[in-house]
């Protein structure tokens, strides 16, 4: 008769919590970082410039919830690299869209752009 | 059933090498992963029908955010009272981590108010899941669609986070339920890991 699969071992009293970091700290660099990208918007920049911003600072406040809020500082290193698998995908379907993308800008360029209507009240 | 799992009703029989404090806690993450595929697939789209568009609005003259970005703000709020609640409860204070969840669902319920007062503000200005007053007709579709899918997640956030908060509070051992509020939360980041982009790309670029 084989040998019992030998038990697993019991749990911590608390079971296995994370390290807990300065999370007002992060809340004020989102808080910094938002205020900042809609601020951004209004400077007398180039629009690729605003928008490379634009893009950054979404990026790194996302990095900075995906870190430290959901703990994937703290994870195993596999984690981290599935977790971040989708942007990867969308990356990639970006580059899967831009040919045809490329193809209509260049047939639309010809045509006149449609007068705006007024735009409404904001809410 | 073997004797620990009879001892420990709360240890899970096998561990994960991802995530040794449970399945639980992998499994949401396969699901968060998909899902983020799902708002990646959407958002691509969204990006790809703006720039083959000739006539798409520029939406933060047509939307308007000072409302989005206060919503944004809330949301960034509620992020960190969550985590405040699972700090609590590893330190064994069942109340404060209650506490703190309830901050969570309000913000999350009144995200959704917010969400639901601005759709009402801008369909009567004219902008609508098929055409609108400024350009593309699909500047509308990909708003109502992207945005919509988004509030149907915090809407289930908050119904997610009342049912956590109800077993924190029946579960005497603050231990036995800290899986299970980390579970939620990694739910609930992922909400505002999405709005931080819907934000950005929808509202601000």
């Amino acid at each position: 008769m084989a040998a019992p699969a030998p038990a697993a071992p019991a749990p911590a009293p608390h079971g296995r919590t994370h390290q807990h970091p300065n999370y007002m700290m992060i809340f004020w660099i989102l808080a910094i970082l938002t205020v900042l990208e809609v601020g951004v918007i209004f400077m007398p920049m180039p629009r690729i410039t605003i928008n490379v911003l634009l893009g950054a600072m979404a990026l790194a406040k996302a990095a900075l919830v995906a870190a430290y809020f959901m703990h994937l500082r703290f994870e195993a290193r596999t984690l981290g690299v599935i977790a971040v698998t989708p942007l990867a995908i969308a990356v990639l379907l970006i580059f899967v869209i831009l040919p045809d993308s490329f193809a209509i800008i260049k047939q639309t360029e010809k045509r006149k752009p449609v007068p705006a209507a007024t735009a409404p009240a904001k809410p | 059933m073997s004797q620990v799992a009879a001892v420990h009703p709360t240890v899970e029989p096998a561990e994960s090498p991802l995530t040794p404090e449970s399945w639980g806690k992998l499994g949401m993450w396969a699901f968060l992963i998909g899902d983020a595929v799902g708002f990646g697939t959407l958002l691509a789209a969204y990006g790809a029908a703006r720039a083959t568009s000739a006539d798409w609005p520029i939406p933060y003259e047509v939307l308007g955010i000072n409302l989005t970005a206060a919503m944004t703000f809330l949301l960034i709020c509620s992020s960190v009272t969550m985590v405040k609640a699972l700090e609590w409860l590893s330190k064994g204070d069942r109340n404060r981590c209650q506490i703190f969840l309830f901050f969570t669902a309000l913000g999350g319920a009144i995200f959704v108010a917010c969400q639901a007062y601005e759709w009402g503000h801008l369909i009567h200005a004219g902008l609508h899941i098929d055409g609108n007053p400024w350009g593309a007709a699909l500047f509308g579709t990909t708003f109502f669609l992207i945005t919509g899918f988004h509030g149907l997640h915090v809407t289930a956030g908050v119904i997610y986070l009342v049912a956590t908060m109800r077993v924190v509070g029946r579960r005497p051992d603050p231990a036995a339920s800290y899986n299970m509020v980390e579970i939620t939360g990694l739910y609930w980041h992922f909400v505002d890991l999405v709005w931080i982009m819907v934000f950005t790309l929808m509202y601000l670029l």
